[in-house]
């Protein structure tokens, strides 16, 4: 349902996506993982046609990002990175402008926030002024926003970003549970989220792709059989520019 | 156009929303009610004048709008900048020249019940005396493409930067050379050294000489367009900005 072929990137002389392809279909959650500044949101950036890709292209259900931008728009769901809100709105007004920024209304509409409060447990803040909120609800606030119109594809840029433990387990099983029947792209730093809710991982580091495969393939390439060894042996440190 | 309406106006809504859901609406309408009927009765000397008009207020109003329209507006891209909420607008299924025109129609919208809420004045000259309103009309209607001239200007400097500060002074800037050079203090002065032509020509591209038309009362076809190519470049320009700052 996602295609990247060769996509690339520049900012200035910087080259911070170069190369990347990868493929994601239906029932599908690919963990995105790299360190900081490996052009992780770069990538998920272009996917959502939020930025245009210096070169490559992206197509997501059939449709190029370029060419049909507001199609593919539709047809995804998208948590930027620190999960960014009006603050000096409500969390029910947020909602209902995000409902119909999508195109719902009247019974559809209330159906899909009642939908996505109960998905992200925003009962007890709806008449709240999101400024007023704690990181945790505001993070799943803009997490409702993206699922509001039940998405076939999903995009999340650190969805578990900020939260307390219990709270992240939430939002993984959450993710676990949608991804049977959606096509979801989520990055982490957190390495036990790959082994709890992907079904396969991509590494990336300075904007190439460095590992791809299922958790345990992944394991099973480092010495120790954990994640973290095998990520750490892979992937440099960003002090560690000059060797580039 | 029927399909890109709804998006318009489900921006449109939540930017004049999100005017009134914090204090800045209210601070608005409070100081511009106060400057401007502070203005009319002072220095504009409404009363001295001897004539049943609105002279008085609309001549200031350049001056009051210089300030207060960049104020209103240069929130407007700069806040999504730097709330990131920008991201969020953008990916979704709209055009970004949708969200500039529902930004800045809101906006406008919002400047003219401000200028509206002026109505005492009119009452007040009917009351004392026998006014020509099709001149208080029109005077109206210069007013409100004045204001959405200066306003898309604002919406442009808002989009370069995610300072709201610097996006309020470039826009102050502009304005007022849009004013200064159609601004007769000036124009004699330049007349002196200047060949005439060259100063009309100058004179030509400020906001005064067509404010001055629909202050006498000439609804000109010229002045309409003035206002409405300043709008629409400006807005243009917006697109492009916001743009150029997606491609890096």
């Amino acid at each position: 349902m996602i295609k990247v072929e060769n996509l690339s990137r520049s900012f200035g002389p910087k080259r911070a996506v170069d190369g990347v392809s990868f493929e994601v279909g239906k029932g599908e959650v690919l963990g995105f993982l790299g360190p900081n500044g490996a052009g992780k949101s770069t990538t998920m950036r272009m996917i959502t046609g939020f930025i245009p890709p210096s070169a490559g292209r992206v197509s997501v259900c059939g449709l190029d990002v370029q060419d049909n931008p507001i199609e593919v728009k539709r047809r995804i769901g998208y948590l930027p990175e620190a999960a960014p809100s009006y603050t000096e709105m409500s969390v029910m007004s947020f909602l209902k402008f995000s409902a119909e920024m999508r195109g719902l209304e009247g019974e559809s509409r209330r159906g899909a926030i009642r939908r996505v409060v109960e998905l992200c447990h925003l009962e007890s803040v709806l008449g709240q002024t999101i400024d007023t909120l704690s990181k945790g609800f505001r993070h799943r606030t803009c997490l409702a926003q993206a699922l509001i119109h039940d998405p076939e594809v999903l995009i999340l840029d650190e969805p578990t970003d900020g939260l307390d433990p219990n709270q992240k387990h939430e939002v993984r099983s959450l993710i676990r549970r949608m991804g049977e029947n959606k096509a979801i792209i989520f990055s982490t730093h957190i390495l036990e989220e790959v082994e709890a809710a992907c079904t396969r991982a991509i590494i990336i580091d300075r904007g190439r792709i460095v590992a791809n495969g299922t958790p345990k393939e992944l394991m099973a390439r480092s010495a120790t059989g954990k994640l973290e060894d095998f990520f750490r042996s892979i992937t440099r440190p960003d002090t560690a520019e000059a060797t580039a | 156009m029927k399909g890109y309406w709804p998006g318009i106006r489900t921006i449109a809504k939540r930017e004049l929303s999100a005017y009134f859901e914090s204090p800045v609406a209210y601070v608005f309408l409070v100081i511009f009610l106060l400057l401007a009927g502070f203005f009319t009765f002072t220095f504009g000397g409404f009363f001295e004048r001897g004539e049943a008009s609105l002279a008085a207020f609309f001549n200031w109003l350049p001056w009051l709008f210089l300030f207060l329209v960049p104020a209103a507006g240069m929130r407007l891209w700069s806040e999504e900048r730097r709330l990131g909420t920008i991201e969020l607008l953008l990916t979704m299924p709209v055009a970004a020249w949708q969200a500039i025109v529902g930004k800045f129609l809101a906006s406008w919208l919002f400047l003219i019940v401000a200028l509206a809420l002026t109505f005492p004045m009119i009452f007040t000259v009917n009351w004392l005396g026998d006014p020509d309103n099709g001149v208080i009309v029109s005077g109206y209607v210069g007013a409100a493409l004045l204001a959405g001239a200066y306003l898309a200007i604002s919406c442009m400097t808002s989009a370069l930067t995610r300072n709201q500060v610097i996006a309020f002074i470039l826009a102050v800037v502009i304005c007022l050379l849009l004013i200064l050079v159609g601004f007769s203090p000036l124009t004699d002065l330049l007349a002196r050294w200047a060949s005439p032509w060259v100063v009309e020509s100058v004179a030509k591209f400020s906001v005064l000489t067509y404010y001055d038309g629909f202050q006498k009362g000439v609804l000109d076809s010229r002045g309409l367009l003035y206002f409405f190519s300043i709008m629409a470049y400006s807005l243009f320009v917006t697109g492009v900005v916001i743009r150029n700052h997606r491609a890096g």
